[in-house]
């Protein structure tokens, strides 16, 4: 493994820890720049689905992997992005005009549901998101005059300036850069005192207090952030699916977003990422693999539902840190090699104090 | 008047289906800490299990209804052996990640297993589908039934709790696990037990709803709305669970009649933020602060 001295504080502020993992990343850009070119109609989409689950990803890890607030209602948000981006394109506006607003919407919303969630934690919080994700679902279901009710809303074709964007690479090349500037906002702001509050407040909420953080202004603040990052991914949904309906967005969706984080690794950007490639890659798999089971288990639609529960349990179980664990441990294995341990990522016993008063 | 006389035992009977799936989570809560997010569908489970017992092999109603709660218990034991055990310790964070997922999971299951799939089945009880008439208020036997097996199973419960050995060391592990460690009690097997308990209230729960509401893979979902019901009475306690669950029961019943429409579904979502806005830990909570 290379270990870096720091010779200049400069090097503390640098993006990249060094300039492989520069060089790794521009490889990765390039790859990623090149793949309209390259690979099929079909999996560009599917490149274009990670893109936005990945952003759903920075959101609800900055809430959950971050500020240790737990959200069974991101679905929600996702929603109010997605029908205020379709209203306000069918207004004529550009996106962006109508994503911003989009962001801002979805981050009202988030401010509204974070002012409750001040003095719930844990199990509360969980349950006052998920009735807001209710809510939410039933007034889409029910504003028919903006939502279209349960009879859905078409999407009208993207406006990015001024003229509509009708080729699908440019809706590839518009997501790739969002997700982009999505992911460095989210390390800039991780290392700025903005992020180091949130996770102070993660750690330990009151001793986070008594080194001087505003608990309700900076639970409020990381809501309002994760609310509009999942609402900028809700505007791009839009888009890509071309048609909204409430069913969408229900909180089994939310929960599919909190097992995506969980598996892909909380409390690491990567882990967003990973999530969404495995949230995507998941059905692709199951279809791959239906050729070569049996007629009675293939045939069946609660497969993906079943293999998805039982991969979070195991994961849960035997790798909490996720699908970025796995990588973090197998990169160690390489750059460490011959002299990796077994015991070097031990995970050592927690005894986590009850959270009940006695 | 007969509209809300009506409306009273109609609400208090789903009320009371609320307050048996949320005494399921509140007696796992009280013991282990953990929030049971699938026991809606453990409850799904259950009235799968029944209708197999019944129809599919048919045994008879009442043959079938001792078999479903005694083999759920031994499924809630197996779920908190292999599932919860090895997680003890971890946040809770891990153990409502376990628990959603296993719900995924159960649902995904069931709707695999032939003859259970994702139709909907039938389930009739022997009292099903007779009316009584209390003067100008019609009562459904089924409505009936759910009332008078929650009085029962409160008043079973009760003097579980306070007169038996087993009883008295579950309450001694749910108020301090340390201590009661200390005094010889097998906490962990308490706990299996616990969760055995819980399913077999499942599984009632699931026979005495099959008949209103069919026999199918979503009807788990109602498990989200005894989450409501939990917090309206503050988890962690159980004539709280049945308070939550009757209030919640009563206002959608009367929000779905006075109200339009689509105030009926949200109506507890709506009363729990209510609830936890103004009195974040229920009705019958304790207000204490955390101590570091």
């Amino acid at each position: 493994m290379r270990f870096i001295f720091k010779t200049r504080y400069e090097q503390d502020l640098q993006f990249f820890k060094d300039v492989p993992t520069a060089c790794s990343y521009a490889l990765l850009g390039a790859a990623l720049l090149a793949a309209p070119w390259v690979v099929s109609e079909y999996y560009q989409t599917q490149l274009v689905f990670v893109f936005i689950y990945g952003i759903v990803g920075f959101g609800l890890m900055l809430l959950a992997g971050f500020t240790g607030q737990m959200s069974m209602g991101h679905a929600a948000f996702l929603a109010i992005g997605a029908y205020a981006e379709a209203y306000f394109q069918a207004r004529g506006m550009p996106f962006v005009v109508s994503a911003p607003l989009a962001m801002l919407l979805s981050a009202a919303a988030g401010v509204a549901i974070g002012l409750p969630a001040l003095r719930l934690s844990g199990l509360y919080l969980a349950i006052a998101t998920l009735a807001f994700g209710f809510i939410v679902e039933e007034v889409l279901a029910r504003w028919e005059s903006v939502t279209g009710g349960n009879g859905g809303m078409m999407v009208a074709p993207l406006k990015l300036f001024g003229g509509t964007l009708n080729s699908s690479w440019g809706f590839y090349y518009l997501c790739l850069v969002l997700v982009v500037l999505v992911g460095v906002a989210m390390v800039n702001l991780l290392r700025s005192p903005t992020g180091r509050a949130l996770i102070a407040i993660r750690d330990s909420e009151i001793s986070a207090q008594s080194m001087g953080v505003h608990l309700a202004r900076f639970k409020t603040l990381s809501f309002a952030f994760s609310a509009a990052i999942t609402g900028l991914a809700g505007a791009l949904y839009a888009h890509q699916i071309k048609f909204l309906s409430p069913e969408q967005f229900t909180v089994l969706v939310s929960i599919e977003f909190l097992m995506m984080v969980v598996i892909g690794g909380l409390g690491s950007l990567h882990g967003a990422i990973f999530g969404a490639m495995f949230i995507i890659l998941l059905p692709e798999a199951i279809s791959t693999a239906k050729d070569y089971l049996p007629d009675a288990v293939a045939d069946q639609t609660g497969l993906k539902a079943t293999l998805f529960g039982i991969i979070m349990i195991l994961f849960v179980v035997f790798e909490p840190r996720g699908l970025y664990g796995t990588w973090v441990k197998v990169h160690a294995y390489f750059s460490l090699f011959p002299l990796y341990k077994r015991g070097m990522f031990r995970r050592q016993r927690a005894y986590t104090r009850s959270e009940r008063v006695h | 008047m007969i509209d809300a006389a009506q409306l009273l035992i109609s609400g208090a009977a789903i009320g009371c289906i609320y307050a048996l799936i949320a005494l399921g989570f509140v007696l796992i809560y009280k013991a282990t800490e953990v929030v049971n997010f699938a026991q809606g569908d453990v409850m799904m489970l259950a009235a799968f299990v029944a209708f197999s017992f019944a129809s599919l092999l048919d045994l008879g109603f009442w043959a079938s209804l001792p078999l479903a709660i005694l083999v759920m218990a031994v499924f809630g034991a197996a779920f908190d052996r292999v599932l919860l055990r090895p997680i003890i310790g971890m946040p809770t964070f891990s153990a409502v990640m376990i628990t959603l997922a296993a719900g995924f999971a159960m649902r995904g299951i069931a709707s695999m297993i032939p003859g259970w799939g994702t139709d909907t089945h039938s389930f009739k009880a022997p009292w099903s589908d007779e009316v009584i008439r209390m003067g100008p208020v019609i009562v459904s036997t089924d409505h009936l039934a759910i009332l008078a097996v929650t009085a029962l199973l409160c008043v079973g419960l009760y003097l579980f709790f306070k007169g038996t050995r087993v009883g008295m060391a579950m309450q001694a592990a749910s108020q301090n696990q340390l201590a009661a460690y200390y005094m010889g009690i097998p906490v962990r097997s308490i706990n299996t037990l616990i969760w055995a308990i819980a399913a077999s209230v499942a599984a009632l729960a699931a026979v005495l709803l099959a008949p209103i509401t069919f026999v199918h893979n979503n009807m788990g979902f109602i498990g989200i709305k005894a989450f409501p019901a939990a917090v309206v009475g503050g988890f962690g306690s159980i004539p709280g669970a049945i308070v939550g669950g009757l209030i919640i029961g009563w206002v959608e019943a009367f929000a779905g009649f006075y109200l339009p429409e689509g105030f009926k579904d949200v109506a507890a979502y709506v009363v729990v933020l209510l609830v936890l806005v103004i009195r974040p830990s229920g009705i019958f909570g304790q207000m204490r602060r955390k101590k570091v």
